[in-house]
């Protein structure tokens, strides 16, 4: 099974959910972050974010045509099983992608637009995460199609899941701050991560407890010797860098704390691929069983292989022409 | 009356791809004329180049984050409406949509920040390059798009097994027989709608006696790319006409009114489709210009819709409607362009208040004639998703409900119709603003950093300015 492009396609579709979940992770978690913070300080956050917000959403696209082009099956299955979650986060990106726009001409409504935006930050991330959390507990499937009710994504995981989201994506925004800003600002996001942080701590515990407990197959993949000792880094790796962004959140370092934090996504992502792999359908389908045929795997991987690169590094480039410290003041509009 | 989930979903695709597709009707031109303005901004050195750049470019900004909004929700609703329809057609499908967000929405994404943000962080010809790359990502994007879109309309390079498509030669699926006509058809179209807003936007500040100067090379720039691209596009159509009687004669048939076949066919102006009767009443015909039209010869003959099986007929209403809206705009353009034309040859374009007054009327016409032109070809595509091989019935999502798709569809309404009203009074204020309102484009960040070192500091105020 491992002469074919499977496994290829799940390291690319893996990278590029990941890039996605840490790049519009930092920026969902301003918006959060947004509502919460002393309302001076509300115009340098977004700043901060302005010119990156859609070319990290172009990552979520990205994710969803390439599941849909290396697993079309999972993709048949698994997006009408969320079709409520999906909507809304859909909707609530809409509002909060329009008001970055909105808020800036329309001094009447701006208080409307600023709600939009943190309101819309919060609603798409705990949708993301009911999604996640969704897709973790499974989908009834008959033959080739989804066999359950739209309403089958509403259990207490899913909602648990959103919380932990919630708190990471916060937790990546105050990150973000604290390197792109200075001064108040960078303090109150100092003390907002922390509290952040012991919530992604907090969900992090509650959903391994929670999965093993759930399902017999996650536990004996996790439990069982020797797997035992091969993920044990996973969790030991998690405790490291949680103290050490805690600590980084409280000195002067300002890259750390993001890089941390992006950290202690990689690997609950990598917990969460260690408990369902080779699943793309928990339960159902693998991710070979799953795939399109070789010919139009290798049709698209020709074209990835050079382009994501390219486009790799243009966006790197991006980051680097709005590299340094962001000020209320100055805003393009 | 049970509420239907297929025909609900095929509402909401309608409401949310409407929408959706006017503003790549609008950014795909409005990206290719910034890009044209920031060269002529780089090449010249005149800074009124800048100035029609910076206030189009803001106008982009908005349209362009509206266009990426709604745009995000589109391969979505193939999973959550449509997912018969992904699991059937993935293999031939998605690899296009995947191309088109990795050579077009990244390209996109990634240097319109550099240009709405970076003109005083890059060197100009960074700025200039951001144009660009803007612009052709546009344009990739409308290839990748509408090369699906064509397949689904003439299928080609597959097998099927299992019910479902498998490839087999990639250059014939993206090249399909409907593509080159699509593409160029839509391209030009999309130009078209932008020049006549820019027109329109010309007029206007024209008339209010607001900037001047830009008013004029906006009307003079608009005015002589439409009088190339309008009636290019009536050959363009023409064409592609032909070429959906060759694949689509069922279509054919609802865009020209026939339900029976015949000879010496006339062109039917106007009636009433009647599909339960299979006939038309009160027809307007014009005696053997309808075969003169289609085959290219007096007494060709056009086929009939009764001609066909009565499960393979698309209903009639919408192809024929919808087709006669779009000509019907197109004529007005023509006359429309054509007296621009004429004014500007004589100096007397900006006296004529009458004329500045039509061109204001005529700034939207671009938009009714591409959702006009997009529901003929979709409805007229029907009762098939993909062109004779799988019916619309077969894609929808089994496991849906009436009631889940109406709540959707609900919030999908009352959330767009927040949105885009919202957004167009936006783009509106900025007109009313004139070119060169106060806030000029400036970096978001720039505290705590240095000037660029390789940038001369005059020339960076002279380029904003």
């Amino acid at each position: 099974m491992w002469h074919s492009l499977v496994p290829i396609w799940t390291v690319i579709l893996g990278l590029g959910i990941f890039i996605y979940v840490a790049l519009d992770g930092f920026d969902l978690g301003v918006g959060i972050l947004h509502g919460l913070a002393p309302p001076a300080h509300r115009e340098a956050m977004m700043n901060s974010i302005a010119p990156f917000w859609d070319g990290n959403e172009t990552w979520l696209i990205l994710g969803s045509v390439g599941l849909l082009a290396a697993f079309p099956l999972a993709f048949a299955i698994i997006i009408p099983a969320v079709y409520f979650p999906i909507l809304v986060m859909l909707l609530a990106l809409v509002f909060r992608g329009v008001a970055f726009e909105f808020r800036f001409k329309h001094a009447r409504l701006r208080r409307f637009w600023d709600a939009a935006f943190c309101g819309g930050s919060a609603v798409a991330t705990f949708a993301q995460g009911v999604v996640l959390g969704s897709f973790i507990q499974g989908f009834r499937v008959d033959g080739r199609v989804f066999s359950g009710t739209s309403f089958d994504f509403a259990t207490p995981f899913t909602l648990l899941t959103g919380v932990a989201l919630s708190f990471g994506y916060a937790l990546l925004g105050a990150g973000w701050i604290v390197m792109k800003t200075e001064g108040p600002l960078q303090a109150w996001a100092r003390k907002a991560g922390r509290a952040c942080l012991l919530g992604v701590l907090a969900s992090i515990a509650a959903v391994s407890i929670w999965t093993p407990l759930a399902s017999a197959a996650i536990a004996h993949r996790w439990f069982s010797w020797p797997n035992i000792a091969f993920l044990s880094p996973l969790p030991l790796g998690t405790a490291v860098l949680a103290i050490y962004a805690w600590r980084a959140l409280g000195r002067d370092g300002t890259l750390e704390a993001f890089l941390a934090s992006i950290g202690l996504f990689a690997l609950s992502f990598l917990g969460v691929a260690a408990s369902l792999w080779p699943m793309i359908v928990p339960g159902h389908y693998t991710l070979w069983q799953a795939a399109s045929p070789e010919s139009t795997q290798a049709f698209l991987l020709v074209g990835t292989l050079f382009l994501l690169p390219v486009v790799l590094f243009y966006t790197a480039w991006s980051y680097w022409v709005f590299r340094g410290k962001v000020s209320a003041g100055s805003s393009y509009h | 009356m049970a509420l239907d989930p297929l025909f609900l979903s095929r509402l909401q695709w309608v409401w949310v791809i409407s929408w959706h597709i006017l503003l790549p009707a609008f950014t795909v031109g409005l990206a290719s004329y910034i890009a044209i303005l920031e060269g002529l901004a780089y090449f010249t050195g005149k800074s009124v180049w800048v100035r029609i750049s910076s206030f189009w470019t803001r106008i982009f900004a908005v349209s362009f984050g509206m266009g990426v909004v709604s745009g995000i929700v589109m391969p979505f609703q193939i999973g959550t409406n449509w997912s018969r329809f992904s699991d059937i057609t993935a293999n031939v499908l998605a690899p296009l949509l995947a191309y088109e967000g990795l050579t077009a929405f990244f390209l996109e994404a990634s240097f319109l920040g550099v240009l709405l943000f970076g003109r005083k962080l890059v060197p100009r010809w960074v700025h200039f390059f951001a144009g660009l790359m803007v612009a052709a990502g546009t344009l990739f994007s409308t290839f990748w798009i509408l090369s699906v879109n064509s397949w689904m309309q003439t299928p080609a390079g597959f097998h099927m097994k299992d019910g479902r498509f498998f490839p087999d030669d990639w250059w014939a699926i993206i090249f399909n027989p409907s593509f080159p006509y699509r593409y160029f058809h839509n391209v030009t179209a999309f130009y078209i709608t932008t020049g006549f807003v820019v027109l329109g936007v010309g007029a206007y500040l024209r008339r209010r006696g607001r900037s001047p100067e830009e008013a004029r090379l906006m009307m003079r720039m608009a005015l002589n790319l439409l009088i190339v691209l309008v009636p290019l596009q009536m050959i363009l159509g023409d064409l592609h006409g032909l070429n959906t009687r060759a694949y689509q004669p069922a279509k054919l048939a609802a865009i020209e009114g026939r339900y029976d076949t015949a000879s010496s066919a006339p062109l039917t102006l106007f009636g009433v489709p009647d599909d339960a009767t299979g006939k038309m009443h009160h027809a307007i015909d014009i005696p053997a210009l309808g075969s003169l039209l289609l085959t290219h010869s007096w007494s060709g003959s056009v086929r009939g819709l009764n001609s066909f099986p009565a499960d393979q007929r698309p209903p009639m209403a919408v192809p024929f409607f919808g087709f006669r809206v779009m000509v019907g705009i197109a004529l007005a353009m023509l006359a429309t362009v054509l007296a621009g034309q004429v004014l500007l040859l004589r100096g007397r374009l900006e006296r004529a208040g009458w004329f500045l007054r039509i061109c204001q009327w005529t700034a939207p016409l671009g938009f009714l004639a591409v959702l006009a032109g997009w529901m003929t070809t979709e409805v007229g595509r029907q009762p098939w998703t993909v062109y004779g091989l799988v019916r619309t019935a077969q894609s929808v999502t089994p496991s849906l409900t009436g009631a889940d798709v109406a709540l959707s569809l609900t919030l999908y309404c009352l959330v767009y119709l927040i949105m885009f009203p919202t957004g167009i009074a936006f783009m509106a204020g900025i007109v009313r603003g004139g070119v060169g309102a106060p806030d000029v484009p400036a970096a978001p960040i720039e505290a705590g950093q240095t000037p660029p070192p390789y940038l001369p500091a005059g020339r960076v105020l002279d380029h904003v300015a």
